[in-house]
């Protein structure tokens, strides 16, 4: 049996969410993925299987990806994340990331997607310009169930030239 | 001239939100409801002697602990059997939460809500049952065998057996001059969507009604189901199916235990109440499919064609029958694929096993179905040293001898027959497109680099768009926005775009004017679901009609307002004119106010509509008899039988000659699913299909052990593609138009995952030169057969030395 306690201590967290400073005070079992979904309804961020396989959940913490349902939120108090929601262009409309799925009809569900345009966005502030395979391996390691991929290998191309071509980089 | 939307690749309507992270899914709605965990069998098959909820009792945040002595009336009855038959005699399903036994590991016993789903589990885990256990049958083999028995009331562990057969059979072949036989095997799988299933309920005591968000795929039957176990009318049930991250067959089955549970929690504590299901609770409490063993017998003439095909087969059902036995009924009927199969007699066995139950996850019974037949047309071109295609062609179905009855009843109860489908052109373009005919000079340049490569084929035929019927509500607001709703649901296939489609086409408005809603019961109360690749024929028809109705009230209106014959009226971008004379018109948002007598000036249009406002006749009255105010119709479509789609799948593998490890070369489709709304769309349930049909084929198994536990009840463990698994898929496709509906369209939705399986047996055969009869296949099985066939060989050599 595990022991709970009776009253569990309640921990203040505040991260930089997509620029915004959020805080809530949250048990420290909280996983990031239920505080940033829950705690600050920011459920963009979706969870597929909660053992770290799927890649659903992934933010950017301070840049790079990190699966969220992985770790806890106390671990993170003063990190700058990014979700799915700060993917978005300057002005609100889609990020090029975003746009490109749309383009090459990457998406079907959508359930997996901010996963993969979270997991994109690094990758292409590394590796700006893919080749092909270099594509389809950025993505293997996040699953989708719907759109057997060949699409989202073309968005990531897609991508890549959007990005080219408005001189954008993410935060 | 509108641009014609029907047939054209347009980006997807729905994309914008679910990108930007706004998609509204099961688990992102309802913040601060109480939350639900379950206490769970973790056995197979065991008799419930006591539940000890003490410790779990002083856990801080705890609301409530439910076991099924808590259940009242109807909620705690066993759950529906969706589909009977007469075939099913022992039809057996759960109920909500175990009565006295449970039947396989996952079963839900306890349900405990608490404030948070953190603090249910430490609840849960504070559960203590104890049980008496009963032997498990776990497998095929042990079902048939009948020794142990699941249910006590179930002789031999046969849920249901059924014979279908025309002409005779066993006749046919004993009298001709080749037979194969042939055992095959293939192996449970599960749909697996990404998103698992979910419930959110609130009782508003105010209003006395009931809202439902459920991730399921047929919102409609869930409020049905919902209400009868509540005893509230339907009326004060909402059901709605927001966004759904997936579903490929596992949530078309309804009630599921917690879609009864939850509601009946929130209207209990009256306050709203939510579960999230999840991955192992997925993996042991939602459904299965696939596990199957077949015995195939099939007589030919010297040219390969079936002159006699005898197919027996058993089919796993697993703990519980609550879909009935569609599974085994496709199968056998749809393994005909597009041939004649000369006499035929097929025989199934339903057989329960202690494990998860089976349910039809995308596909439903037709990859067995097509990788039995067309691992029996491959044994027939191996025993006359054919080419396969060749085998393959001398037994098509000819266009010229559609529609073609096959003389059997199909899933849906209707006769079974074929209404176009154009084979040998199809397997033409497949050749084409692979380059089956340069496969031997590719072959021979491979193996002088010691490469081992082969190619194979599969075909199938896909009954699609099943009745009864779907609806839709077509509407033209005075602001000339269309709003659209259709009950039936939608997991990702992008309804929201291509119903918007036909109706900028039937209406003859700008397509960003549409808004379509699917699964919601306040928008739409009459549907089926969404299975069967059923949606864009039923929902498309049915939306189709209604937007007809919608049309022809618009001329007539429109016609009294610009006093013209209303057959000289067209409908140009949302705006209504008189053919050839554009000057004269007026605007839909405008006859929409006409359309309605009560005109407050709420908005200019209805201001601006007083301009072509026709004095009223005092004599009649505003609203005419047969007519009703407004410009919306809803319409219906009833197909008299299933519409047959068809494809056709090539492969090319390379098997490494020391690891055995195999790898997809290349991946072809052709597919005819008749007109298409959207090819983008289509082209991507193609490729979702193939990604599982391979993994299917190469990665995917449900393993369990004697004790029935799922040992690989995780994503770790059940071996799901990822990107560097699934080939890319070139696609060519023809549109043979189906006669039965007024759009000529056929379903899409399952044929990529069909042929997969039976495909890569063929392209592995092929490349091995020995048998393949199970599948999936894994590099260590494969290993295994060689070292088998090596011996076999070498023992024949040794006996003819
Ligand atoms: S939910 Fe985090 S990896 Fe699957
Ligand atoms: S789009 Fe549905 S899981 Fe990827």
């Amino acid at each position: 049996m595990t022991d709970i306690p009776a009253d569990e201590p309640l921990h203040e967290v505040t991260v930089v969410v997509n620029g915004v400073p959020r805080a809530a005070a949250v048990p420290a079992r909280r996983l990031l993925s239920d505080f940033l979904r829950h705690d600050l309804g920011l459920t963009g961020t979706h969870v597929g299987c909660e053992h770290g396989v799927c890649g659903a959940c992934t933010v950017l913490v301070d840049g790079r990806p990190i699966r969220s349902c992985l770790q806890f939120a106390v671990m993170h108090d003063g990190a700058q994340v990014t979700t799915v929601e700060g993917c978005s262009s300057g002005d609100g409309g889609l990020g090029p990331v975003q746009q490109a799925f749309r383009d090459c009809h990457g998406l079907q569900c959508g359930f997996c997607t901010p996963g993969f345009v979270t997991t994109i966005t690094a990758y292409l502030d590394e590796n700006p310009q893919p080749s092909e395979d270099e594509a389809r391996e950025a993505i293997a390691g996040n699953l989708c169930r719907c759109t057997g991929y060949q699409n989202i290998v073309a968005s990531v191309l897609r991508a890549a030239e959007l990005r080219g071509s408005t001189g954008e980089v993410a935060q | 001239m509108t641009t014609r939307m029907l047939g054209a690749p347009i980006t997807r309507r729905e994309d914008p939100r679910l990108l930007a992270g706004q998609g509204r899914y099961v688990d992102d709605i309802g913040a601060g409801a109480l939350e639900v965990a379950f206490v769970r069998s973790p056995h197979a098959h065991a008799r419930i002697v006591d539940i000890d909820v003490t410790d779990a009792l002083d856990v801080q945040g705890l609301v409530a602990i439910y076991t099924h002595e808590d259940l009242p009336g109807r909620v705690g009855e066993p759950l529906p059997l969706l589909i009977p038959h007469p075939a099913l005699t022992h039809g057996r399903t759960p109920c909500a939460l175990a009565k006295d036994e449970v039947n396989h590991v996952g079963e839900p016993i306890v349900m405990v809500v608490a404030t948070s789903r953190y603090l249910a589990e430490d609840a849960c885990d504070r559960i203590r049952v104890s049980f008496d256990f009963d032997p498990p049958v776990v497998g095929i083999e042990n079902a048939r065998d009948g020794a142990q028995l699941v249910h006590d009331d179930v002789p031999g562990n046969v849920a249901a057996h059924l014979v279908q057969e025309v002409g005779d059979a066993a006749a046919a072949i004993d009298a001709a001059p080749n037979v194969v036989e042939l055992d095959l095997d293939i192996e449970r799988s599960a749909s697996m969507p990404m998103e698992g299933k979910g419930v959110w309920a609130r009782w508003d005591s105010d209003d006395r009604s009931l809202r439902v968000y459920t991730s399921t795929q047929a919102s409609t039957s869930v409020r049905a189901a919902v209400a009868a176990k509540l005893g509230l009318e339907a009326d004060r049930v909402e059901v709605v199916a927001p966004d759904v991250g997936g579903g490929f067959g596992v949530k078309i089955v309804h009630p599921w235990p917690e879609e009864i549970l939850i509601p009946w929690a929130a209207l209990t504590l009256g306050q709203p109440v939510k579960w999230t299901e999840d991955r192992r609770e997925h993996f042991v409490s939602s459904a299965h499919e696939r596990g199957q063993l077949h015995k195939v017998r099939a007589g030919f003439d010297d040219d390969g064609r079936l002159l006699g095909l005898d197919v027996t087969f058993w089919h796993d059902n697993g703990a519980y029958t609550p879909y009935g036995i569609i599974v085994p009924i496709i199968t056998s009927t749809q393994l005909l694929g597009p041939y004649k199969p000369g006499a035929y007699r097929v025989e199934f066995f339903s057989l329960y096993t202690n494990t998860v139950p089976v349910t039809p996850y995308r596909g439903a019974g037709r990859p067995q179905g097509c990788f039995t037949m067309e691992r029996t047309m491959d044994a027939i071109a191996q025993h006359l040293g054919l080419d396969r295609t060749v085998v393959r062609e001398r037994n098509f179905i000819q266009p010229a001898e559609m529609p073609f009855d096959h003389g059997l009843t199909f899933q849906d109860g209707r006769p079974l027959i074929y209404d176009s489908g154009d084979y040998p052109a199809s397997l033409e373009k497949l050749k084409k497109l692979v380059g089956w005919d340069e496969f031997e000079q590719y072959r021979t340049a491979a193996r002088a680099e010691g490469r081992r490569v082969g190619i194979g084929l599969a075909c199938y035929v896909e009954g699609t768009g099943v009745g009864p019927y779907e609806g839709g509500f077509v509407k033209v607001e005075t602001d000339g926005g269309v709003v659209v709703a259709t009950g039936l649901t939608t997991q990702g296939q992008g309804h929201q775009t291509a119903f918007a489609q036909v109706v900028a086409d039937e209406l003859g408005v700008p397509i960003d004017k549409v808004t379509v809603t699917t699964g919601d019961t306040r928008r739409f109360k009459y549907a089926v679901g969404t299975f069967a690749s059923r949606a864009a024929v039923m929902s498309g028809n049915a939306i189709a009609v209604a937007a007809r109705q919608v049309r022809e009230k618009a001329l007539r209106v429109a016609g009294e307002a610009l006093e013209a014959d209303p057959r000289d009226l067209e409908i140009v971008d949302g705006v209504v004119q008189v053919k050839g004379a554009p000057g004269s018109s007026v605007p839909l948002a405008t006859v929409a106010v006409l359309s309605n007598p009560l005109r407050y000036a709420f908005d200019e249009e209805t201001q601006r509509a007083t301009q072509f406002a026709s004095p009223a006749d005092p004599d009649r009255p505003p609203v005419a008899e047969g007519d009703s105010p407004g410009l919306e119709g809803t319409g219906y479509y009833s197909p008299p039988r299933s519409t047959f789609a068809n494809g056709m799948h090539a492969v090319i593998v390379e098997t490494d000659p020391d690891t055995a490890e195999i790898t997809v070369l290349r991946y072809c489709v052709v597919h005819d699913c008749g007109t298409l709304i959207n090819p983008r769309i289509v082209e991507g349930q193609i490729h979702g299909g193939v990604a599982q049909g391979v993994g299917g084929a190469l990665y995917e198994r449900m393993v369990y052990d004697d004790a029935g536990q799922l040992l690989n009840a995780s994503f770790m463990d059940f071996l799901m593609p990822y990107s560097t698994e699934v080939p890319a898929v070139e696609t060519d496709h023809l549109e043979t138009p189906s006669p039965l509906n007024p759009l000529g369209i056929k379903g899409a939705g399952e044929a990529g995952v069909i042929p997969g399986s039976a495909a890569l047996a063929s392209a592995i055969e092929d490349a091995e030169g020995f048998r393949i009869t199970r599948m999936p296949i894994s590099p260590s099985e494969l290993h295994h057969l060689r070292v088998q066939h090596e011996l076999a060989s070498s023992a024949e050599k040794g006996l003819e030395a």
